[in-house]
């Protein structure tokens, strides 16, 4: 019972801040609707026992990405008004794009339900079960190759933004850290010795 | 301690449903373990200003009370009644919000920290992921009180902060990989309870460059000197801060102050074994008066954090302010490298059965 209570809370609230997300007029408020859902998805998983990805969801969704989209948002000055537009400008494309997702996970459930039927509520896990073990267990043996392949397109990836954003320009001013770290009290500050002069002749 | 309590008292607790009684019990501690940090918090205050008092050849607060004891209480009541001042054109909500963004993930990690071998919150496997997720949603407040306050200065804060954090905890991640590769487990509990058999056994020691990257990126990541550009207030007055007055200010300082805790905390269970003793297994103690010494408690795990705390506040009075280009060198092109490495090291060593973590091959 508590179960149900819980999932309808954490789903409404979910779907309200989705809602948020498109209908607020503040960018920097549709990023934080937007976080709101990755926490109320996150609960949706804990509920589901999938703590692993539940976390993970919070670490890398709404504690790096999201910081970094916060980030763009926030120097971009977008004007409030302009932005303003009317929604129906893109409502063929929302709704086929909305229309293909219920589909697809329509078969999923579908094909699901052949195989096992569903429940009314969340599958129990055996006591001491371990999400992260298991998911481990998979992505190290079965899955080992698939694996190592997404982890060399993300390299891939890393290296590309980095050599597109590492060009020289000319008269680009930078920092030779070496020469930096190297220099000595002597290379800043020469001290003279000079005679001292009389204040009589100056004037 | 049950005597204390009346019989019908007991009669009435059992009558209610377990999960009642769960409730009841769980909330009693976490509002124990709260308190227990915002007062360790209101004399960390004290304590950082007596600790740079006297490396700096000054005396520090010594008219409220007894030594100045009283001190933290009086400026927490002078924030109190000071008034808020909301700027005009900021945007309101996320101005007020922003504070309890810092301090409630500050506070919400201890639920997972084992304070002895019988105490802890909440005893779940994911205990490490759930102290990553939750240090990396701190620097929501931050960047949203700078960007809230509509300031040039707030946001120029909140910015550098965004970016310093972001870069810390990529380190920070890495390190923490390192301790649970040798451990086995993500449960703080059971990383504690691996570093078991005396203070050679602790993980200081075999992963000693990951400790000084985690507690450094642990420094980063708090926005304390020497890496706090976020208020450098010789070039952008007090940063994310800057308009902030009474007690939204005083919210910035405790998240700020417990996230020190914090973050010494985890430094003392990931590294320096928790709440183990630094003389188990001495059998010079046996027998002795002193062989309580030898046992694991909760005043161990206090006296390490004390120790970390005090770390931080001496490399506040010992060195000047990083430039903001080299923290960002130092947390990408120093600290990442250290800690890949490291973990390469760690991984050959388990392979040819070498060092202390022969256990993990096979």
């Amino acid at each position: 019972m508590f179960q149900a209570i819980f999932f309808y809370i954490f789903a409404v609230i979910l779907i309200g801040a989705a809602v948020g997300v498109i209908f607020s007029r503040n960018p920097v408020h549709a990023v934080m609707f937007l976080v709101l859902a990755f926490f109320q998805s996150a609960l949706l998983w804990l509920m589901a026992e999938a703590e692993f990805l539940a976390i993970v969801l919070v670490l890398v969704y709404v504690g790096a990405v999201m910081v970094l989209f916060l980030f763009v948002v926030m120097m971009l000055d977008i004007n409030v008004e302009s932005v303003s537009v009317p929604y129906t400008r893109y409502l063929p494309l929302g709704i086929m794009v909305a229309g293909l997702m219920v589909v697809e996970l329509l078969m999923i459930i579908w094909n699901r339900q052949a195989a096992e039927p569903l429940t009314g509520s969340f599958s129990r896990m055996p006591e001491g079960y371990s999400n992260t073990e298991a998911l481990g267990a998979v992505l190290y043996t079965e899955h080992v190759y698939a694996f190592e392949i997404a982890a060399v397109i993300l390299l891939l990836a890393i290296i590309a933004a980095i050599t597109l954003t590492m060009r020289k320009r000319p008269g680009l001013k930078q920092q030779n850290i070496a020469r930096q770290v190297a220099v000595q009290a002597k290379d800043r500050v020469r001290l003279v010795k000079m005679a001292a002069e009389s204040s009589e002749k100056d004037q | 301690m049950e005597w204390l309590i009346p019989q019908f008292f007991l009669g009435a607790w059992d009558q209610f449903p377990p999960l009642l009684q769960y409730l009841i019990e769980t909330t009693f501690w976490i509002l124990v373990v709260t308190i227990t940090v915002i007062l360790g918090v209101a004399f960390t205050t004290y304590f950082e200003r007596k600790v740079i008092g006297y490396m700096q050849g000054r005396i520090g607060p010594n008219r409220v009370g007894p030594k100045g004891l009283g001190q933290p209480f009086a400026d927490v009541l002078k924030m109190l009644i000071k008034e808020v001042v909301v700027p005009a054109k900021s945007n309101r909500f996320l101005f007020v919000i922003a504070p309890l963004l810092t301090l409630v993930p500050a506070l919400a990690t201890w639920a997972v920290v084992p304070f002895s071998n019988t105490f802890v919150i909440a005893d779940i496997n994911a205990g490490l992921l759930y102290v990553l997720a939750l240090t990396s949603v701190g620097v929501y407040g931050v960047i949203l009180a700078g960007w809230a306050t509509n300031s040039k200065y707030a946001f120029l804060g909140a910015m550098r902060s965004a970016a310093q954090i972001v870069a810390y905890e990529i380190a920070m991640g890495f390190a923490l990989v390192g301790v649970l590769m040798a451990s086995g487990s993500l449960n703080l509990g059971v990383i504690t309870e691996a570093q078991g058999g005396g203070v050679t056994n602790w993980f200081v020691l075999p992963l000693l460059p990951l400790f000084f990257v985690y507690f450094i990126a642990g420094v980063a990541e708090t926005n304390r000197a020497p890496f706090d550009v976020a208020e450098g207030e010789s070039e952008i007055v007090a940063g994310f801060h800057v308009e902030y007055s009474g007690i939204a200010f005083a919210l910035f300082f405790l998240g700020e102050y417990a996230n020190i805790i914090l973050i010494s905390a985890l430094t003392s269970i990931l590294f320096m074994g928790g709440y183990l003793s630094f003389f188990e297994g001495w059998t010079i103690l046996e027998g002795t008066m002193l062989s309580f010494l030898r046992e694991p408690s909760l005043g161990w795990l206090v006296l390490k954090i004390c120790f970390f705390v005090y770390v931080f506040f001496w490399i506040r009075a010992t060195f000047p302010r990083y430039r903001y280009d080299q923290i960002m060198r130092l947390g990408w092109k120093v600290f990442i490298p250290v800690t890949i490495v490291w973990i390469g090291v760690e991984a050959v060593m388990a392979w040819m059965q070498v060092g202390p973590w022969t256990n993990l091959y096979g």
